[in-house]
């Protein structure tokens, strides 16, 4: 079965570097699966988790928070601001964020808390939906 | 005589303590600074890529019109100026201070012409000092900082071009080329200025929503990452001239050390050689 190389790069490392089969997103116009040879795309990411097909059949989540992906032919770059496999979620801190987060958003009604106490909730919520998928 | 004796050997044992602090100064400066260079180098894949994508996009499809992309006549200007919090790096701070205030002071007349954003204590304290209005500043970053440590300074200084505030946009800071030179330079940030290197190779993109929508993510991430490369850059740098001062420092010491030892083990032997003949002249008085 044909795969292509994935590569999830965030500021300070490479996060994730391997041959799968397919992987899905959430562009921000909606869901997408990538396939191998798909035609040269690029698109801004909502704040998500991925789920990647692996080569041996098994599906893996990312966590990813905001970013880019691009596609190539063979290759798929995915440039996140950050991106956790499961193993490096920690899950404790993400539900304190979440309930902070949402502390805060039944709280004050200032513009610019309220759209970054919605942001950390939805890193929040991405984080533990990874952590419990796996 | 004795008393001599007494200061000396006091002054050999300051600058023994003094070269013990500097040495292990050094050392941990040498493990950061081997830290600092793998953070700077693994953060190059993420930048390379995003500025590769930035400008296959813009290259792509030429009449986009961004903010970031505009050339504006300039009525203020803004500068970004990397320092560290902490000193004793030899002239790591003042080369780079010295190049911003003499950049700001030649091309400026009124504070209205320029914003200062700064990273680091020493910074921030030169510019209240000389009465330079800072626009905003990040103290206390961490040794390996992470992305998310200069995320707000990145995308306000970021934000505030777009908005106008300035109309343009440089980082001032120490460039890193190894552990011993660090040369302070001059990075214009914005507008990027587009190059023409490479961008129809794979200008054949689709985009969604629209290759404008992808850019009004792109380039301020872009912008970021630039940003968040020079203070990694500006940490291998600080970490560089630390450890070459404190390296020069206890070679200063041990220096040091060995002229007061001489002059001890001189003045102890004068000491004994007046003791000598004081019982041999009480001695021959006798006689």
């Amino acid at each position: 079965m044909s795969t292509f190389l994935l590569e999830i790069v965030t500021p300070e490392r490479i996060v994730y570097t391997q041959n799968v089969r397919m992987i899905t997103v959430e562009g921000v116009e909606g869901q997408l699966g990538i396939l191998p040879n798909h035609i040269p795309f690029v698109t801004p990411l909502k704040i998500a988790p991925a789920s990647i097909k692996l080569e041996n059949g098994k599906n893996e989540s990312v966590a990813l928070n905001g970013g880019f992906m691009e596609v190539r032919k063979d290759k798929v770059v995915i440039l996140a601001e950050s991106a956790e496999l499961p193993s490096d979620i920690d899950i404790e801190r993400a539900k304190a964020a979440k309930e902070r987060a949402e502390k805060r958003l039944s709280g004050k009604k200032d513009e610019a808390d309220f759209k970054r106490a919605e942001l950390s909730l939805k890193r929040a919520l991405t984080r533990i939906g990874v952590h419990e998928h796996r | 005589m004795a008393k001599g004796i007494r200061e000396i050997k006091r002054q050999i044992k300051s600058k023994q303590n003094t070269r013990q602090i500097t040495k292990a100064m050094e050392m941990v400066a040498a493990s950061k600074l081997k830290r600092a260079q793998n953070n700077a180098e693994a953060s190059r894949p993420y930048a390379d890529k995003i500025r590769e994508v930035a400008f296959s996009v813009a290259a792509g499809s030429k009449g986009i019109q961004h903010p970031m992309l505009q050339v504006r006549e300039v009525k203020r200007t803004g500068y970004l100026v990397l320092t560290s919090d902490r000193g004793l790096a030899g002239g790591f701070n003042a080369n780079v201070l010295r190049k911003a205030l003499t950049t700001i002071r030649a091309r400026h007349k009124s504070t209205d012409e320029y914003a200062v954003f700064v990273v680091g204590r020493k910074g921030k304290d030169f510019f209240k000092r000389r009465n330079i209005p800072v626009f905003d500043e990040v103290t206390g970053l961490s040794d390996s900082p992470t992305f998310a440590d200069i995320k707000q300074l990145a995308s306000s200084a970021v934000q505030n071009f777009i908005d106008g505030s300035y109309d343009e946009l440089y980082v001032i800071y120490n460039q890193f080329h190894n552990a011993l030179t660090q040369t302070p330079i001059e990075k214009k940030l914005l507008p990027l200025e587009q190059t023409e290197s490479g961008g129809n190779a794979i200008s054949s993109y689709e985009y969604e929503p629209s290759a404008e929508g992808v850019l009004e993510v792109l380039l301020p991430k872009y912008a970021e990452t630039v940003i968040f490369s020079a203070v990694l850059e500006s940490k291998a740098s600080e970490f560089g001239a630390r450890m070459t001062a404190m390296g020069s420092a206890t070679k200063n010491a041990s220096k040091m050390i060995a002229e007061l030892t001489l002059s001890y083990n001189r003045a102890r032997q004068a000491a004994i050689t007046q003791e000598i003949s004081e019982i041999v002249a009480g001695a021959n008085a006798l006689n």
